[in-house]
């Protein structure tokens, strides 16, 4: 079977959500550079396959696919039998539990930790002023949320249940950017549960793996 | 079979995509009135359902579930095969579903969220709207249907040529934008997206609900 596609960089954490999935299906995949400086995103080519120019775009086979989480939960159904057993739950009702964290990283964990990555670890970068207001404002929507995380933990090892599943993977990316690069790491790290399954989770082969390959990337 | 309670209020935009499911896919359900207005859903007692304190919460049996994306996702699953399917008919006609879902989730909500919480949601509580965050919010949404305008000049609907989730996910939100907040003309300048809003508005489950007003 060919390789599935995975357009995009890996920086991006849509893109290294995806990636993530990929890794623990052990699924062949080629990832292709998208170079967002250059706004290759919103060139002619890239636009054909992904209208909204945003990154990842997955191509397998006939099919193209967009959406980080779309990917993960098409990659985690059509290669169930393969690699991580149990993602996607082993009912419907273990399924239902898991779409609803990946709801609620949806909604509600990825909209304020964004803003704070993008403001904190970016906005200097790309000589962008930061907003202070705002970013006092996600942050304490950040951690109202978070609260509702420790007490899940507290009473479940993973989100879901007893499992690692599509949900927990779901937040390894932006989760990562919080941690080491924000300098608000003690969001995560000041709360024992929370700070126990983020220990837990991002210490997973595939997301070691995006590790490596983000290094490796960043000292060309 | 116990019947589904659903916690929730009937104006409620993620209140009213469930039960639009639920007769979509023509189960039997309670709604549960939350009084939203007096805060019921920021108490202990809806909290203990529902952490996060946010409308509507299902239970069905001994599974209690919120987030209404995902609610609807789970009653698509259960009920397949009775009703209207809503997840299309192969593993690939699925991922676009959910990719589709996603576009509305992440790129058409947040805009458009945003538009009827400044038009109908802040005079409510005595506040301005805010006609520069409209603006805003209305340029963003604008660019999203041009997209859509785009896809839908070669599908009859957003996943493909059948209806899915991903139309349905559309409905409460686009209803209140062209009924109560003067923006219909968002969609009805657009061919191919009035066509396809004429099409999933008048659809029965859905005149049902947004018709019901208790």
């Amino acid at each position: 079977m060919a390789a599935v596609k995975l357009y995009g960089p890996l920086a991006s954490t849509a893109t290294s959500r995806a990636l993530a999935c990929l890794l623990e299906k052990q699924v062949e995949y080629q990832l292709i550079p998208v170079d967002l400086k250059k706004r290759e995103q919103k060139k002619p080519g890239f636009l054909a396959m992904q209208p909204f120019g945003q990154v990842p775009v997955l191509q397998d086979g006939a099919l193209t696919l967009f959406e980080s989480r779309a990917i993960v939960r098409y990659m985690a159904e059509k290669y169930a039998a393969q690699g991580t057993i149990g993602l996607l739950g082993k009912s419907l009702a273990e399924r239902a539990v898991i779409e609803q964290w990946m709801e609620v990283e949806s909604q509600t964990y990825n909209p304020p930790s964004s803003f704070l990555v993008f403001q904190l670890a970016f906005a200097q970068l790309w000589g962008i002023p930061q907003n202070q207001t705002e970013i006092a404002k996600n942050e304490k929507k950040f951690s109202n949320a978070l609260d509702v995380y420790e007490k899940r933990l507290s009473e479940s090892k993973y989100l879901a249940g007893d499992e690692f599943s599509i949900a927990d993977l779901s937040h390894l990316p932006n989760t990562e950017y919080i941690v080491k690069a924000t300098g608000k790491a003690e969001l995560i790290t000041s709360r024992k549960y929370v700070n126990a399954w983020w220990e837990n989770i991002s210490s997973r082969d595939s997301w070691k793996k995006i590790r490596e390959m983000s290094e490796a990337g960043s000292k060309k | 079979m116990a019947t589904i309670k659903v916690h929730g209020h009937h104006l409620s935009t993620a209140t009213r995509l469930v039960l639009c499911c639920l007769e979509e896919k023509q189960v039997d359900y309670e709604l549960v009135v939350v009084d939203l207005a007096a805060g019921a859903h920021k108490k202990p007692q809806y909290l203990a359902l529902s952490p996060f304190g946010v409308v509507p919460t299902i239970q069905d049996g001994d599974l209690t579930l919120f987030e209404s994306r995902a609610i609807v996702k789970y009653l698509a699953k259960k009920y397949k095969g009775q009703g209207t399917e809503l997840f299309g008919n192969s593993l690939s006609e699925e991922a676009l579903v959910e990719q589709w879902c996603e576009v509305e989730g992440q790129s058409y909500n947040s805009p458009a969220s945003a538009i009827l919480f400044q038009i109908l949601f802040v005079p409510m509580r005595g506040g301005t709207t805010d006609e520069a965050v409209v603006e805003m919010n209305v340029e963003k949404l604008v660019k999203v249907l041009d997209i859509y305008e785009e896809r839908l000049s070669k599908s009859k609907y957003l996943a493909g040529d059948f209806f899915s989730l991903a139309d349905l996910q559309h409905l409460p939100t686009t209803h209140y934008l062209v009924t109560a907040c003067g923006k219909g003309d968002l969609i009805s300048s657009r061919k191919h997206v009035k066509a396809w809003w004429e099409d999933i508005s008048c659809r029965p489950a859905w005149k049902k609900v947004s018709e019901k007003s208790s």
